[in-house]
């Protein structure tokens, strides 16, 4: 029934099979979360991991799914360990799969270490609080939304929506000001099209970037399962590399919702009690196990920078998904479709948009010192001028004040002018903010009254222009 | 304890032993080889089922679990201000120093510093007759916090020994009492189980506001010493920030910060600020006052469920000795995750949205914690415990447990509104649906403290913002057009009260704080101006040229005044309302 070979316990005894989950009887001295090799009566062989464990049975998740497993031929084969990665500082240039197997042809991997992929949680005591800028050359971001090394900032999009396109713009682009380091990227897909995933190869590669690149792929027909520990892989990998190397890493996420599917598959399979729309209850908790391996660490020259992708079913934020990510993350950069339909790049809507960490990154010596006030003037218009659509489509245009109406205006402009940018265009912060002027001045100043009358003094295009000549 | 118990189950932080009999509940036990700490939560016959503290991968069925016999408990004594805890106050730096930046499991670490020497003062001598709750001695813990070293509440008896004025560590005997009982032996250090309440004479009702230096908060929707609150809003709508606030500026003599489930990035925020932030009226270092209890959002969830108990015994120990204690917890609803999690592991009937049907109960019982005391001991003392949490609703929909059974026992509701908070209106309290039913308790202490006209004030306030509210619903019906000029009056000052009042912006130097002496000075300043531009209005001068009055502008910027100008400021404000609209009609007059 139970023999003990070279390493793990073997046993053939698997009673009932049931989505991704196996439960097999009769085991004994079983861990709970060790890794299950499984054969296949094909002979294949697949990994999966115990969800729980008594006396007499054990319950184990199968990553790359159940389908031709029986109860009478499978095998399996309980190691006695927990789910490693294999890192070395070779990783970089190379392309795992979803379950960190190199698929490009390369050589074996030669580790340094093996990591647990579920990681450790940083002390928070341990902890820098991130307060780098980094430029994306990106005015919706670097202006508005600003991401500092160290934070995690999603992109919450929608099916269709240009996300990768921004994604690979920033991965691209982004730079800490005054320092040499590049960031590395390590870039996870979890049930993405071979398209999506091409597309960020060839960008990588274009750019001479692949020897800065680690990527974990699982596509649209990999098993599904195998999403919840792709992203772990990646960050397995990159805090390896950040806090070990010294490396300033950036870690792309895509697509999360597919991680969260796989999620609730499980769940319901173990028939536990759903939480909101089927998630498990337990969502929130285990999004942060991910969403928390982002920072820097005092002492430790490295960082890790996270940009997941999500995309909210039906474009809805108050979607588990999306709602449960913002509750974790620092920020959240909104792409929005009627911004896309007018044919702004990146359709970025900014209000629902926020960086919890910008003012850390901004201000004298880091961007410029007026940047918070012109952001604050640049959302106030933007948003009065945004209200002031709705209520023009309700009323028309005529009943409004000549104040309403430079409003309006000016909700134009600043998305056909500060938002909207080429994907290949690297707008430097300085340019971002003299944008934001530009547009700003259309106003009375006394209309700006959230800049300060010594910024207005110094920065205003009327009096810069008075200076200068 | 000799009994040893053997796991049979292991579902995430739920364990199952048996061999348990005789255990009690809430009793601390040790599970598997590497002795994790855990708590037993359940009893069924002969077997206990445990929530692990630590990570649970690695144990298997068949390890033993020891039992100890004691409840989960607290370290009290001098040392804890300013320390950094988890969920179960073991010391993070101390952590770090042992095991570095990333946590490893199984790891035992005394919360409070055995060998710090400590100057101790006694203040009972030999012979005196002592009972639980006096003081048998003073240490100058922080510049802020002078700690009194208490007689546990169930001793009483007489001095028989009392060490001299000197130098102590915790472990060191200070005192003997010579008790029923026999000698009793005192350390500066005691113990007290997490979840059981510290006792104190008699409840009583709160009476003065605890001051936040927030406008809006102070002057709308005040808290008490002793209060409870919550502020629930949407992700990104500010509560965070607004704790922040309170931790920071609230006129607490103790602040309880407890990070429950959230970002780590936020505790590391709040140890960088806080050391370098100064307590405006006392001028020493914030930090000097605070105690911080982390356990975030991927640390394991049964240590989060304990955190906010550890939090609300040490804030209580700091009652009993007559202070004023103020304790956030961040956040209320990822506890309430928690408790969803373990109950749904021991597969329990679950309730509302998958929540145990004790939710209820739980979150009364801490919330209950909170008030206003007559504290133990022969003389007079009063202490307070204010309490505000943090509530995340799923979606920013209040309707959903955890809110809804929050509001059932809070006093003070302080609603976020995501709308407000994507037009940068910070803090984005809703000052249509937030509440205090203090209110009116206090409305006494502000026409002494504040000023006699001060509830006037705010009366019109609350009044303008409340038709504000119609004329827009008008607005948005048929347009701007529709109103009268007197109405336009009432829109334009409500503006005034939002822009240049409720706004306040956490990150300005000085805008971050308001005394209530400012607020008081900015309100009346506005309600001037309201008033001014009635009768205005009502001698035909058009709001146009109001609204290009100079005087605007210094209304709109009244709030950067420092804080020992701004009342002058204020005031200057006033006189030239009076000498602006005074020229209006001159000019209407020619
Ligand atoms: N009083 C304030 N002054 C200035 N900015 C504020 C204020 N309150 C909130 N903000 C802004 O809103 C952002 C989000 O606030 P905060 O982190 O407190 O949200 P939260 O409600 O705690 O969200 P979550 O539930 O996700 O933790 C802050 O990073 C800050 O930019
Ligand atoms: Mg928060």
């Amino acid at each position: 029934m139970s023999k003990t070979i070279l390493t793990g316990k073997e046993y053939s005894t698997v009673k009932e099979i049931a989505g991704p989950l196996l439960f097999v009887e009769r085991t004994t001295g079983i861990s709970y979360g060790e890794v299950v090799k499984i054969r296949t009566p094909t002979g294949e062989e697949r990994t999966g991991q115990v969800l729980e464990v008594d006396e007499k049975r054990a319950i184990v998740q199968v990553f790359e799914g159940t389908s031709g497993l029986d109860v009478t031929k499978t095998v399996t084969r309980f190691t006695g360990d927990t789910l490693k990665f294999p890192v070395s500082l070779d990783i970089i240039g190379r392309i795992f799969d979803g379950s960190g197997k190199p698929i490009d042809g390369g050589p074996e991997i030669i580790p340094e270490d093996e990591r647990d992929i579920h990681g450790a949680p940083i002390n928070p005591y341990s902890r820098a609080h991130p307060s780098e800028f980094i430029q994306t050359g990106i005015s919706a971001i670097d202006g508005m939304n600003t991401l500092v090394r160290g934070q995690k900032l999603p992109l919450f999009s929608g099916s269709g929506l240009p996300h990768n396109l921004i994604a690979a713009q920033i991965a691209r682009q982004a730079k800490v000001l005054g320092k040499e380091e590049e960031f590395a990227v390590v870039f996870a897909a979890m049930g993405i099209t071979s398209d999506e995933a091409r597309f960020f190869r060839e960008d990588f590669e274009k750019r001479g970037a692949m020897d800065r690149v680690v990527m974990f792929i699982n596509l649209a027909d990999d098993p599904a399962i195998e999403r919840l520990i792709t992203p772990r892989l990646a960050l397995t990998a990159a805090e390896f590399l950040a806090f070990d190397y010294d490396l300033h890493i950036l870690v792309i996420l895509t697509d999360m919702t597919n991680y969260a599917e796989a999620l609730r598959e499980i769940s319901a399979a173990r028939e536990e009690v759903p939480g909101r729309r089927g998630y498990p209850g337990y969502m929130y908790t285990d999004l942060a196990t991910i969403y928390e391996r982002a920072g820097r660490i005092h002492g430790r020259k490295g960082s890790v920078t996270q940009i997941p992708i999500l995309t909210m079913p039906h474009d809805d934020i108050t979607h588990p998904i999306p709602d449960l990510t913002g509750y974790i993350t620092e920020g959240q950069i909104y792409v929005e479709r009627a911004l896309h339909m007018k044919g702004i790049y990146p359709p970025i809507n900014v209000l629902p948009s926020l960086s919890r960490l910008m003012n850390e990154g901004i201000g004298k010596g880091k961007t410029r010192e007026e940047h918070r006030y012109v952001a604050d003037q640049l959302y106030y218009a933007y948003a009065e001028g945004r209200s002031l659509r709705e209520l023009v489509a309700v009323i028309g245009e005529e009943a409004l004040t000549e104040r309403d109406r430079l409003y309006l205006e000016f909700a134009d402009r600043y998305e056909r002018e500060f938002i909207n940018q080429g994907p290949y265009e690297d707008r430097d912060i300085e340019k971002t903010l003299d944008i934001g002027w530009n547009l700003l001045a259309m106003f009375p100043e006394t209309e700006l009254k959230r800049i300060d009358p010594v910024y207005i003094k110094k920065y205003h295009p009327k009096y810069k222009e008075k200076k200068e000549s | 304890m000799e009994a040893k118990g053997r796991i049979v189950r292991v579902s995430g932080p739920a364990v199952t032993a048996d061999n348990m009999t005789g255990s009690q509940m809430y009793e601390l036990v040790r599970v598997g080889e590497e002795k994790l700490v855990g708590e037993i939560i359940k009893i069924e016959g002969n077997k206990a089922i445990i929530q692990v503290y630590e990570e649970t991968a690695g144990l298997k069925p068949g390890e033993p679990v020891e039992r100890t016999g004691r409840p989960l408990s607290v370290e009290l004594g001098p040392g804890i201000i300013g320390q950094t805890y988890d969920g179960i106050q073991r010391p993070l730096p101390k952590t770090q120093e042992l095991i570095g930046p990333f946590f490893k499991r199984g790891f035992a670490i005394p919360s409070l510093d055995r060998d710090k020497k400590w100057d101790f003062t006694p203040s009972v001598k030999v012979g005196d007759r002592v009972v639980g709750g006096d003081i048998l001695g003073t240490v100058p813990e922080t510049p802020l916090v002078t700690h009194r070293i208490l007689v546990p509440p169930d001793v009483h008896g007489t001095i028989k020994d009392i060490v001299k004025e000197g130098k102590y560590t915790i472990m060191d005997e200070i005192a003997t009492v010579e008790t029923e009982a026999g000698d009793v032996k005192l350390k500066m250090v005691q113990t007290w189980p997490v979840r059981r309440g510290r006792p104190y004479k008699v409840k009583l009702p709160p009476d003065t506001p605890l001051l936040t230096g927030q406008r809006i908060f102070d002057t709308f929707f005040p808290m008490v010493k002793g209060g409870q609150g919550a502020i629930p809003g949407g992700f990104g709508t500010g509560k965070t920030v607004m704790l922040h606030q309170l931790a920071q500026w609230a006129d607490a003599n103790v602040v309880i910060y407890v990070g429950c489930g959230e970002r780590g990035n936020e505790m590391a925020e709040v140890l960088e600020r806080f050391p370098k932030l100064k307590d405006p009226r006392s001028g020493y270092p914030l930090m000097d006052r605070t105690i911080l209890v982390a356990n975030t959002s991927n640390m394991p969830i049964a240590a989060r469920e304990a955190s906010i108990y550890t939090g609300i015994t040490m804030g209580e120990y700091f009652r009993d000795m007559g202070y004023d204690v103020a304790l956030m917890a961040d956040s209320t609803s990822r506890w309430a995750e928690a408790l969803r999690e373990i109950s749904g592991r021991l597969e329990e009937m679950p309730g509302e949205e998958g929540y145990p049907a004790y939710l209820a109960s739980r979150l009364s019982e801490f919330y209950e914690r909170a008030g206003r005391v007559l504290t133990l001991g022969s003389t007079e003392r009063i202490g307070s415990v204010s309490v505000v949490g943090a509530v995340s609703p799923p979606g920013a929909d209040f309707s959903e447990p955890v809110t809804q059974n929050t509001l059932r026992i809070i006093k003070v509701f302080w609603g976020l509104d995501k709308t407000l908070a994507e037009k940068r209106h910070f803090p984005a309290i809703n000052w249509l649906t937030s509440y205090s039913l203090y209110s009116e308790s206090l409305e006494e202490w502000y026409r002494r403290n504040v000023n006699p006209e001060f509830l006037e004030l705010r009366g019109k306030a609350l009044w303008l913002l409340q038709r504000e509210e119609e004329l827009q619903e008008i607005v948005r019906l048929v347009g701007p057009d529709a109103l009268s000029e007197s109405q336009r009056v009432i829109l334009e000052a409500a503006r005034m009260i939002r822009e240049d009042f409720l706004m306040q912006s956490a990150y300005h130097p000085v805008d971050t704080y308001c005394s209530i002496e400012k607020c008081y000075s900015m309100l009346r300043v506005i309600i001037r101006f309201y008033e001014e531009m009635g009768k205005a209005v009502e001698r035909g001068v058009p709001i146009k040229s109001i609204l290009s009055l100079p005087v605007l502008e210094d209304i709109a910027r009244m709030k950067l005044a420092p804080l020992d100008e701004a009342v002058k400021v204020c005031k200057e404000i006033e006189s030239k309302i009076s000498e602006q609209f005074n020229s209006l009609y001159t000019t209407l007059r020619r």
